[in-house]
């Protein structure tokens, strides 16, 4: 009895040490990319201005920015948290929540607006049973928008993962959704 | 590659090129690799057409990873280009037709089944910003060389003066593409009297007018041009350092820039001592993060320095105090894809161009419910018109146009009654637009005005920087009154305090976002006011009825389609729709391929 609680245990156990070191591998990579950057010497200006590309890379590591990663960076970058919070909070490309495993942006500009990406979010948030902006209770998606991505003859588009799906119908969410497990 | 150390040196690498081009001149086959074309289909078309060449051995033809050509409705689009012949454009290309292609080349002087794109297309066209988009590979230095690129910054760096550079600018009439119209060798004239070192120059590449994308057609097809002008401009005003600052909605246009930049560096066309002239020039690119006030230079500015980007009010213009408190100069991508072919055509042939006011070529995006959908390069001067039925080919359900929408968020919806008056940054003003950066949305009948004046609100809330209170307050309050006359709660003293708020924040708001964010309201309000009157009426924008023509043939798949079945009629007989029962869906209308179906 005390067994098997022992192996779920040490399974737990052995779960958290794998996440925790992924995310300390994480940080090491973020270091090393910021020691690159060759901030010795350099004023508070000089470290400001690489914030946006720190951020852009913690981004793209965690997939999102967890409150200690924009801890760390102030840190490192001596710039006060309230500061990168103040950038992080400003820019629509960062996020603060982590996302489902496979992201669906809208592209929300004025081409697909006209030629009906209406009708395909409210189908994709039918089918997903998510709204906009929001993570599918069983974190298979996240729906997120993006104002144009210079696709227009494309329109309506979207996209799942970066890849880009164009001149999508209601009917095709369906068979779009299903490559996505 | 080996570093260029003099401009002698340089004066041979682009002769060699040039040299090898007229020795064994070649069949080139240009697939349009641009994100749209990429989107459609273009790599797997790329990579048939390679295999075909690799197999067949043909040492004749190339095949050319190029950028947009502009047909964005027929990608993916090929060219071929026989020497000594016209460029042939082929649509919707398969894999399956680039390996024929290669075949057909082998024994036909030009490829069969070209696309019919109309002459009107082309002949209304010059093409200034965009003459190597399509034409080159944006990834091979000496594909620009050869065209002539960087010829005249050698040239410059031969014993120019920066002031007789500035003079040309300035006497080819050249205005700032990015939607405000400021001249800019005036612009480059304010940065040389700066005093103070050091100086910037800043691309801006923040592209974000939803509907807009020529800037991205010129980084990911001729990312050079941008390059070799911001080094020439940093000559010409005394700046040592560049920055692009460009979307990150854009990935493959900063690949693009990323390349194009070792590129130079490595032949010493970015560096110390450039091509032995003791000038030093070198630039990188910073990414935004999604934020289309950024657009703006001096929120630009300050997301460069790694702030929010929060304007500031103006003067001080950034030429006396800009980044890290320094002169710096915003030129605009499109502005920048100018300057080289002003300098080795001169400035009166480019003032020759367009009208007396407005020399030269705009690029205008052209998108919605439009046939052709893609990029043109007119001369200023040209008719709304002609831009959009000889161009565009039109609406889409071949019915008249209803309205054109100019200059994105910060600009206006202009009427079809309007149509025949010649683009021009003072003429689009006068109607109540703006130029803005080119993007054209088309919209057909089926178009609610009050909805897109709503659409735009939105869009302008969001991206407002919250900073200033007219525009934070202000536009809210606009978004409001919109949501009540939509949802049939409007009034009619709705419509005047529209107009009183909208003329307000024209009047106060801090930056240009705030300044023309009313103008979509006010704009349909002056040339569509009946339909907000409708709508406030009828409680809510009418939905659309659909009836049943007679090009019906009968074939039930609109009856299938119907969610709620009111469609009735037998098999080869024209069906009725029962507007009883109508719930305006609009899916027989999406699933008929007769056009049978028509919409009020």
């Amino acid at each position: 009895m005390g067994g098997a609680g022992g192996a779920i245990e040490t399974m737990e156990l052995t779960r958290m040490q794998t996440e925790e070191t992924s995310d300390q591998a994480k940080i090491r990579e973020l270091d090393a990319f910021i020691q690159s950057l060759g901030l010795d010497g350099r004023d508070a200006a000089g470290r400001r201005a690489v914030l946006i590309q720190i951020l852009h890379r913690a981004q793209g590591l965690f997939g999102w920015l967890p409150e200690e990663v924009q801890k760390h960076i102030s840190a490192k970058l001596d710039l006060h948290v309230s500061e990168v919070y103040g950038v992080v909070s400003f820019y629509h490309f960062f996020k603060t929540k982590p996302s489902g495993r496979h992201v669906i942006d809208f592209c929300t500009g004025t081409a697909c607006f006209v030629r009906g990406i209406g009708k395909v979010i409210e189908q994709v948030e039918a089918q997903t049973g998510t709204k906009l902006g929001e993570t599918s209770g069983d974190g298979r998606f996240t729906l997120g928008s993006l104002r144009c991505v210079g696709a227009c003859s494309l329109a309506p588009v979207l996209q799942v993962d970066g890849k880009t799906y164009g001149r999508v119908t209601p009917e095709q969410v369906e068979a779009i959704l299903a490559e996505y497990k | 590659m080996t570093k260029l150390a003099t401009g002698v040196a340089f004066a041979e690498f682009a002769d060699a090129v040039k040299a090898a081009e007229a020795t064994a001149p070649k069949t080139r086959i240009f697939v349009g690799m641009s994100t749209c074309g990429v989107a459609s289909g273009a790599g797997p078309v790329y990579d048939a057409i390679a295999a075909e060449l690799a197999a067949s051995g043909n040492p004749a033809i190339e095949v050319v990873r190029a950028g947009c050509v502009g047909l964005c409705y027929a990608e993916p689009t090929v060219e071929v280009q026989v020497p000594g012949r016209p460029v042939v454009t082929l649509g919707g290309v398969t894999p399956a037709r680039g390996r024929e292609l290669v075949k057909e080349l082998a024994v036909a002087a030009e490829p069969a089944k070209p696309l019919s794109v109309g002459d009107a297309i082309f002949k209304k066209q010059l093409r200034i910003a965009l003459r190597n988009c399509g034409r080159i590979d944006p990834e091979k230095i000496e594909d620009y060389i050869r065209n002539g690129g960087y010829v005249q910054l050698a040239k410059i760096l031969d014993g120019m003066k920066p002031e007789e550079v500035i003079a040309t600018v300035k006497a080819s009439g050249l205005r700032g593409r990015g939607g405000a119209g400021f001249t800019t060798g005036l612009k480059w004239e304010y940065a040389r009297a700066a005093a103070a070192a050091p100086k910037y120059i800043v691309c801006n590449a923040d592209e974000g007018d939803p509907g807009a994308f020529m800037d991205r057609s010129v980084l990911e097809g001729d990312p050079h041009s941008v390059l070799e002008a911001m080094t020439v401009a940093g000559y010409a005003i005394g700046a040592r350092y560049g920055y692009i600052y460009c979307r990150a909605e854009y990935p493959l246009a900063v690949k693009r820039l990323e390349v194009a930049i070792a590129q130079s560096r490595a032949l010493g066309l970015l560096g110390e001592n450039i091509l032995g002239s003791g000038f030093a020039f070198d630039l990188e690119i910073k990414l935004g993060a999604g934020a289309f006030v950024c657009g703006e230079e001096t929120a630009l500015i300050h997301s460069i320095e790694g702030k929010r980007g929060e304007p500031t009010v103006k003067p001080p213009f950034p030429a006396e105090s800009g980044l890290w408190g320094k002169s710096t100069t915003v030129n605009n991508v499109e502005t920048l894809a100018c300057i080289q072919p002003i300098l080795e055509k001169g400035a009166a042939w480019f003032k020759a161009i367009g009208t007396p006011k407005c020399a030269g070529t705009k690029v205008f995006a052209l998108a919605g419910d439009v046939k052709n959908v893609g990029l043109a390069e007119v001369p200023m001067g040209t008719t709304i018109r002609e831009v959009l039925e000889e161009i565009g080919g039109g609406s889409r359900d071949g019915r008249p146009l209803k309205a054109v929408q100019t200059g994105g968020p910060s600009g206006g919806c202009i009427p079809a009654e309007k149509f025949d008056t010649p683009i021009e940054y003072d003429t689009l003003g006068a109607l109540g637009s703006i130029m803005g950066s080119g993007g054209l949305i088309v919209m057909g009948q089926k178009t609610s005005m009050v909805k897109i004046a709503h659409y735009y609100m939105e869009f302008s809330c969001d991206e407002s920087c919250g900073k200033c209170t007219p525009c934070r307050v202000g536009n809210r309050r606009l978004y409001e009154i919109l949501e009540r006359i939509l949802a049939g709660k409007g009034k009619p003293e709705d419509l005047p305090k529209l107009e009183e708020l909208g003329n307000v924040i024209k009047d106060t708001a801090l930056c240009g976002l705030g300044q023309t964010s009313p103008n979509p309201v006010l704009s349909t309000l002056r040339w569509f006011r009946s339909e907000y009157e409708d709508c406030i009426k009828n409680g809510g924008v009418k939905p659309p009825v659909y009836t049943v023509n007679d090009k019906c043939i009968g074939c039930r798949a609109c009856a299938k389609a119907c969610p709620v079945q009111c469609i009735e009629g037998a098999l080869k007989k024209k069906h009725v729709i029962d507007q009883s029962k109508c719930i305006h869906c609009g899916a027989c209308e999406t699933k008929c391929r007769f056009g049978a179906i028509d919409s009020e």
